[in-house]
């Protein structure tokens, strides 16, 4: 081994060595995105599940003496609804049936429409081209359209609107499972398991899905915000969970009528959506930027 | 045409520094050469030796913001100025008219979205106002001459509907386009097969006597580089270890590197296993003190590892090599000559 | 050679799934639990109307018959009747159809004008200042749901600031443009994320081409570079990209004229779900979905334009 480095003009090697520390800065601001995400999602769960040790007020207590207290007003952190509601007891357990949304619809679309894809795109033939050509007629339809079409049919409920996006959103995680398994299937290690004899299931799940899997999971992240979005849409309009449960956006859509007095019905609960969205979108990027080693 | 021994490009010292997240990389630490008028320059050595790392910083294709380099490259015809650091401006009237490249990979060097024709015409029309219809002339002249067959109509074909051969071709017709005074050739042929590797450097070799440019060629492979080349220079770990006219670095190596490069080229008669270099390049981050081939090197003794290494002239006719050890390394290769001679 | 060889093939599959479409709204009907006739009719609930609904579904015979009467029907142009509305269904959806489409096209091209320019310069000056505020931008407001950031464009601009009215379609075409520019700036800034960040991609990755050195090699001008040869590679990726998100941009209209009150078809799906007017739903989603199929036919079309290499595969 040698004893000492090569001398060089040690100017041009200050210069370039700045210039190299600061790629090493980027690194480090990436892994950084991806923790500030997961605290962000941290506190959004936390806040959810313990918003009975943090508010003491109840957000279906109807209190018709102050209705539409602005914020800071005491007692109301947030101020109250047009029935004396505290806005921030109704943010809060409202994060709860959003955030169940998110979590729920978003985790049995992930597996569901990963699995799908995956078996049509190892099986190959007849199943491949039947579950993709329903695949693409999935995709012809407005995504929200198709929701709020199905559940016109089932009647709005909570349950419904799982079913709902059940129903549609396992297309995306096939669509790109199966082009992912498509390509895995001719690697060397695919062609190397196959050769050893291995089962289809175990090659599938123990070989293809683990190096492939990284794709599906950021690309669930933005779903997850997507499905957050939704499911405020559809409060939104009426068509998600029912009243008297809160949830964030059937909150906006009732403060909408007091925009031009009470600004913070409309704004705060879509503050809190914008949070957790934030949150997820955060993580899916940082995800991103880990698990495929950046852009140079 | 001007004489023979003219300089046309002179590199001076060069260093080109790369930042990267790993540390800086010594891509090119201090390389010199001269390219005269109608000479054939072969620079050869092992992938991640600096040699296309070279050539790129000579034509200004470094991305700027995280390359760095010092040194001096003086284009003689343009006067004594260095063309490193100059502006884009400047670069680009010295870029297609004087200097031109051609890249290793025939497949990724064109633009996928427009047809040949468009691409070659836009480079005859850089740095000439012609007309349309002249540039057009001139281009389908400069496809033929480069051994495209139905040139006019293959104009109008894009760059997936050749096969790798044609597409260098193209290639060599775009770089030839603005008449350039030297042509860097970067691995021309590496990743074609063997036939058309054939082919493509006897037009190189054709167009160079016919226009009399001058031509830097990149290779890896030795067998290619002596068969073309009038001067050569080996390249290792960044330095120039051996430079010389290419009779005399072939057939009377002076460098432990180029002499292990030779030995490891297949014989005709050869038995039994190839003779490869054991070992792999030093890291251009961490660079070691000394000897940067010591390690690798069946001639190295102690004081190699000590030895800060300049180039050391060695036999006649500006022959030199970066070791001390040179005229050892002569008498050895005599000997072998000698014995193989004798066994005959 | 035919940029367009492929044209024929797609075709064909542009008309095979519009009848998965049609198949899909004709079962969509029959997703409602008991009796449709009643579901239909609702409160105008008499017998002889049941039997009639009964008949004009045909829900006592096999199910291809029924599907059949369904596209004999869809084939005159005939989509149901608005029990509701107490008119064709046909005539109630043609009267909301155009401000649907002209905020469609109007978000569409305002995201264009929004993003290209600045997803080109993003890439071209990564971790530049148009980059890293563009990202923390649109990170932003991708999580903003669509009808949210409309409450508060409104909030802003026609509340506080009186620059924009606050509902409405207008009269006229530049009527239109005033009255519409919130409700598209809304749509256009959820699709210009992803618009924006496809282009930068694009753009980071044509600049490490190898055929980008060639150009330069040259010695033509910079300015010539970035546009016929980045640009002009760069933005095929975004072709895709936008073609796809069309997709999501319709279902951001139906929230967007609620929050707007635009007299458009989405309006119309969301209320005709709380009328019970079932054919109008089917009607308005059968409709989306024509739309949504003729956007991604236009969108490969274009690819093939502008990629000679698109046009050449056989299929999609």
């Amino acid at each position: 081994m040698s004893a000492m480095w090569a001398a060089s003009p040690s100017e041009l090697l200050m210069r370039a060595a700045t210039k190299a520390a600061g790629r090493q800065r980027s690194v480090v601001r990436r892994r950084f995105t991806l923790i500030i995400g997961l605290v962000m999602l941290a506190i959004a769960i936390a806040a959810a599940v313990l918003a009975p040790l943090l508010v003491s007020q109840s957000p279906t207590a109807i209190d018709v003496l102050h209705p539409l207290s602005p914020p800071l007003t005491s007692g109301h952190l947030l101020g109250t609804d047009q029935y004396g509601r505290d806005l921030l007891a109704r943010i809060l357990y409202a994060g709860r049936i959003d955030l169940a949304i998110a979590f729920g619809a978003t985790s049995v679309t992930l597996v569901g429409g990963t699995m799908i894809g995956l078996v049509a795109g190892y099986v190959g033939g007849k199943v491949d081209s039947f579950l993709m050509r329903l695949v693409d007629l999935f995709f012809a339809f407005p995504f929200l359209v198709l929701i709020i079409a199905i559940i016109a049919m089932l009647g709005p409920s909570t349950f419904n609107l799982f079913i709902a996006i059940w129903i549609t959103s396992w297309v995306s995680y096939a669509r790109i499972m199966r082009a992912q398994t498509v390509v895995a299937k001719k690697q060397q290690y695919v062609l190397a398991a196959r050769a050893l004899g291995y089962s289809p299931v175990r090659v599938m799940f123990r070989h293809i899905l683990p190096n492939t899997a990284s794709t599906v999971i950021i690309f669930s992240m933005v779903d997850a915000v997507g499905n957050i979005i939704l499911a405020a849409s559809l409060g939104f309009l009426g068509l998600g969970v029912q009243p008297p449960t809160p949830e964030w956006g059937s909150m906006i859509s009732d403060g909408q009528n007091y925009i031009l007095t009470s600004w913070w019905l409309a704004t705060l609960p879509g503050l809190a959506v914008v949070f957790v969205g934030v949150a997820f979108s955060l993580i899916g990027d940082g995800l991103a930027d880990v698990l495929r080693a950046g852009d140079r | 045409m001007s004489a023979l021994g003219t300089p046309l490009l002179t590199v001076r010292d060069l260093h080109t520094y790369l930042a990267t997240v790993q540390g800086v990389v010594r891509a090119v630490d201090g390389v010199s050469f001269t390219v005269h008028e109608a000479e054939v320059l072969g620079i050869v050595g092992e992938s991640g030796c600096g040699k296309t790392v070279t050539c790129r910083t000579i034509m200004g294709l470094m991305p700027a913001r995280s390359v760095h380099t010092e040194g001096e490259v003086i284009y003689h015809p343009r006067g004594e100025g260095s063309l490193l650091g100059a502006s884009e401006d400047v670069m680009r009237t010295v870029r297609g008219a004087h200097l031109a490249m051609i890249f290793q990979d025939p497949m990724t060097a064109l633009n996928p979205v427009l047809n040949i024709g468009d691409q070659l015409i836009e480079a005859v029309r850089a740095h000439d106002r012609c007309s349309a219809a002249e540039a057009r002339t001139r281009a389908i002249s400069l496809l033929d001459r480069v051994g495209i067959p139905a040139a006019s109509r293959r104009m109008r074909d894009y760059p997936f509907q050749f096969s790798g051969g044609m597409l260098q071709r193209a290639l060599i017709a775009i770089a030839l386009a603005s008449s350039p005074r030297l042509l860097l050739a970067d691995e021309p042929t590496t990743s074609l097969d063997v036939i058309i590797q054939d082919q493509i450097l006897c037009l190189l070799l054709e167009l160079q006597r016919d226009t009399g440019m001058s031509m830097i060629l990149v290779s890896h492979d030795l067998a290619v580089i002596s068969e073309m080349c009038d001067k050569i220079i080996v390249m290792y770990a960044g330095q120039v270890v051996e430079e010389g006219t290419a009779a005399d670095v072939i057939s009377a190596p002076r460098h432990p590197y180029t002499h292990a490069l030779l030995e490891a080229l297949p014989q005709a008669e050869q038995r039994g296993q190839l003779r490869n270099i054991s070992g792999s390049p030093p890291s251009l981050i961490n660079v070691p003190g000394g000897c940067r081939f010591a390690p690798r090197c069946q001639f190295a003794t102690p004081e190699c590892l000590n030895w800060e290494t300049t180039l050391v002239a060695a036999g006649e006719r500006d022959h030199a090599a970066r070791c001390w050890r040179h005229q050892e390394i002569a008498e050895g290769q005599e000997a072998w000559q000698r014995s193989d001679s004798a066994s005959a | 050679m035919n940029r367009f060889g492929m044209l024929p093939r797609r075709l064909l599959h542009t008309v095979i799934v519009l009848f998965g479409i049609t198949l899909v709204t004709f079962f969509l009907l029959r997703l409602i639990p008991g009796d449709p006739a009643l579901a239909i009719l609702g409160s105008s609930y008499t017998h002889t109307r049941a039997v009639a609904i009964d008949n004009f579904l045909g829900l006592n015979k096999p199910i291809w018959t029924q599907y059949g009467q369904y596209m004999d029907r869809l084939f005159h142009g005939n989509l149901g009747f608005s029990f509701f509305y107490d008119e064709s269904a046909t005539v109630v959806i043609r009267q909301h159809i155009a401000p649907t489409v002209f905020l469609v096209i109007y978000s569409a091209v305002l995201a264009a004008i929004i993003s290209m320019p600045i997803g080109f310069i993003s890439g071209l000056r990564r971790g530049g200042a148009v980059d890293q505020s563009s990202r923390v931008f649109f990170t932003l407001s991708f999580a903003m749901p669509a009808f949210w950031l409309g409450i508060i464009l409104i909030l802003i601009f026609s509340v506080k600031l009186p620059v924009f009215p606050i509902s409405g379609f207008g009269s006229g075409f530049v009527g239109h443009l005033y009255y519409l520019f919130l409700p598209a700036l809304t749509i256009s800034l959820g699709f210009s994320t992803v618009l924006v960040r496809s282009l930068r991609a694009a753009t980071i990755a044509t600049l490490q081409a190898e055929f980008i050195d060639t150009a330069r090699m040259k010695g033509i001008r910079w300015r010539r570079v970035l546009w016929r040869h980045v640009f002009r590679n760069s933005v095929l990726a975004v072709v895709a990209v936008y073609g796809v998100n069309l997709a999501y941009l319709i279902g951001g209209t139906v929230l967007v004229e609620n929050v707007f009150s635009l007299p458009g078809l989405g309006s119309l799906l969301v209320s005709s779900v709380s009328d019970r007017d079932y054919p109008v739903v089917q009607g308005v989603t059968l409709l989306f979905a024509v739309l949504i199929v003729l956007i991604n036919l236009f969108t490969d079309l274009a690819q093939a334009a502008l990629d000679p290499r698109v046009g050449q595969e056989i299929g999609t």
